[in-house]
């Protein structure tokens, strides 16, 4: 980057198709308007790093980027409508365009993961920074052992993907999982009922050679991440993403710190190696 | 020896005014109180009281335009925003105010470089004042500081001849370019400086920063907390709390996108859309800004997040100050040390 140039000039997107995946929860396909955005884009994005969407007149929000970067002719993102700028993106119609900046933060650390068995665990709207690694993962399947995804919500309603859920169950290079928490079924469902954490136990995924993904309502992280540990994971082959509040997306606006650690810089990806030596009663 | 009598500082503006810079110094107004603006003809220039506001705005404006867009009710239309700063000139500036820029230098370059900053920055020259007079909320000299640094001084003005002259020192080739311009206002001649403020040194920095490191739970923080406002105040006026807000405002035909000051004293700074907030009442808050200044921002670019320019202290309407904290901090330091030495029982690492 230049001095001349404008750190928030963003990049400029058109939505070419859009999908609501659950009640307020809406993923848009997006298309880059400049063919030299989308390079520069791919040159730098990595799974697990997120984006500041935007819309003008309404703002910003630091959400992830849902699709991975084998699928570099466009980029997705999945968001539940909660405040001014979630609404002002559902609202955007096919065809009208947005802001981007980014890819910021650090990434999974999925090229040292080759080789080895990925345990995906997501709760509700958590699969959308998971999803991205799953496709990566996918598309690139031969470099990985076993890929397991254990996926829960609320109510049958509440799961997203609901395309994907379908075409994962079907494939045999990976195991699919997913479970709706007691009450929250449907009459013809067909998956597990229970808690995310209990199914996990259940479920038993060897540790041996493997490292679990962790992301979800903080009440679930906080019940997974023991059962992960007595199921005999590492505390450095245990990764989370966090987020916070944040407005520069570059470590200059100040909010997003956890203790020491910026959230946007020094992740939004952590090990729970990394999250045991931080202030987290700063979360 | 660069000289000018001290009722003519007024006159100086007025030639590097004329000259085409934009002129931002101490100047006292009706009521009395001073404070650091853009100077035009007929303003006192005052340099015997501390101002009120840091110099901090400007080159990091309390509002700032980061992205603009033409609407036309379907789609927006991206606009440049470019940075084109009118060359300043900050006169009569203390120390501690100068060395707040070098907070915002590192920040504002933390990889990410800020163009529309660095084009300010690089379009301001300083000329640095040694400090004429301190008072009791003043601590430069315990976070590394001293009333007569020249520290990122483009040129110092130092008072002279018992308060009747200043003369100017330049110190880098902007500031040669400021006495140039000031041209006949200055005379060549003999004076004798005066000695600066005295500032005692209050705590030891490294004290606080060490207990820091063992006390992110402490009862003090929840003192603190309890007995702050969280109007913000003490943020506003700090010369190195650089947090801030992004803001959309928009009308049928055009958006813009503004950079606005923030604070981590205010409730909704860490609040998030969901409604959980990481930082729910001004215990954490007060942490996290202690915390910020002596611990974090050490901790990344080697060098404390504050300059002992007082100013919290002077405008809190509750007298929770970062200067008494951090004499509170060192004094529980220090009984923490001498009761280990002595090996005292009894007392926890975060009883002051």
């Amino acid at each position: 980057m230049t001095e001349t140039e404008n750190l928030y000039q963003p990049t400029i997107l058109r939505v070419a198709s859009d999908r609501l995946e659950a009640p307020e929860v809406r993923s848009l396909h997006l298309e880059f308007v400049e063919e030299s955005d989308r390079v520069r884009f791919f040159a730098a994005y990595r799974v697990g790093m997120f984006g500041l969407w935007g819309v003008p007149g309404a703002g910003e929000s630091a959400l992830c980027i849902a699709s991975p970067p084998t699928r570099s002719a466009y980029v997705e993102c999945t968001f539940r409508r909660t405040g001014r700028v979630t609404a002002a993106l559902a609202d955007r119609e096919v065809g009208q365009t947005l802001t981007l900046r980014g890819p910021y933060g650090q990434p999974f650390p999925l090229e040292t993961w080759r080789g080895r068995s990925l345990v995906f665990v997501a709760g509700g709207i958590g699969l959308p920074p998971l999803r991205s690694v799953l496709w990566n993962v996918l598309d690139r399947r031969p470099e990985f052992a076993e890929v397991t995804l254990l996926y829960g919500a609320r109510t049958a309603a509440d799961l997203i993907y609901k395309e994907e859920l379908a075409q994962w169950a079907e494939r045999r290079d990976m195991r699919l999982v997913t479970t709706v928490d007691p009450g929250g079924q449907l009459p013809d469902w067909t998956g597990r009922v229970g808690l995310v954490p209990t199914v996990l136990e259940a479920l038993a995924p060897a540790a041996a050679g493997a490292v679990a993904l962790v992301c979800g309502p903080p009440i679930m992280i906080k019940f997974t991440l023991p059962v992960l540990t007595k199921l005999g994971f590492a505390p450095a082959d245990i990764y989370t993403t966090l987020e916070n509040r944040m407005k520069c997306g570059v470590g200059h606006c100040g909010r997003c710190n956890v203790g020491s650690k910026f959230v946007c810089r020094d992740g939004p990806v952590f090990s729970l190696e990394q999250l045991r030596a931080m202030e987290t009663a700063d979360l | 020896m660069n000289l000018i009598a001290a009722d003519k500082l007024a006159d100086l503006a007025a030639a590097l005014a004329a000259a085409g810079y934009r002129v931002v110094a101490p100047v006292r107004d009706e009521e009395g109180a001073v404070h650091l603006k853009v100077w035009s003809a007929g303003d006192a220039i005052d340099t015997a009281t501390i101002p009120a506001n840091s110099a901090k705005e400007f080159l990091f404006p309390p509002s700032e335009v980061i992205g603009r867009y033409a609407l036309d009710g379907r789609d927006f239309t991206p606009q440049e925003v470019r940075a084109d700063p009118p060359r300043t000139v900050l006169l009569a500036v203390r120390p501690c105010d100068v060395a707040g820029l070098a907070i915002l230098d590192a920040v504002f370059n933390w990889d990410y470089r800020d163009a529309l900053y660095n084009a300010r920055r690089e379009a301001t020259t300083i000329v640095a004042l040694v400090c004429p007079a301190s008072d009791a909320e003043c601590f430069c000299t315990s976070v590394g500081g001293a009333p007569d640094s020249t520290r990122g001084a483009d040129l110092v003005l130092q008072s002279a001849d018992g308060g009747r002259r200043f003369v100017f020192s330049p110190v880098t080739e902007k500031g040669a370019a400021i006495l140039k311009a000031a041209g006949s206002t200055l005379a060549e001649g003999e004076a004798r400086l005066d000695p600066p403020a005295s500032v005692p040194e209050r705590f030891d920095a490294a004290a606080v920063a060490e207990w820091l490191g063992a006390n992110f739970e402490s009862p003090l923080w929840q003192e603190w907390g309890l007995a702050c406002l969280g109007c913000g105040a003490c943020t506003h006026v700090c010369p190195t709390c650089h947090c801030f807000d992004l803001q959309d405002e928009a009308t049928r035909r055009e958006a813009v996108r503004l950079r606005n000051w923030d604070s981590c004293a205010l409730a909704l700074f860490t609040a998030h859309a969901g409604g959980h907030n990481p930082r729910p009442t001004q215990t954490e808050r007060w942490r996290q800004r202690v915390m910020h200044k002596f611990r974090y921002f050490p901790e990344r670019f080697g060098i404390f997040a504050c300059t002992g320019c007082g100013r919290c202290g002077r405008l809190c309407p509750a007298a929770v100050t970062m200067g008494e904290a951090c004499r509170q901090i060192a004094e529980a330091a220090s009984l923490l040390r001498r009761s280990s030495r002595s090996g005292c029982e009894g007392r926890k690492a975060d009883t002051p």
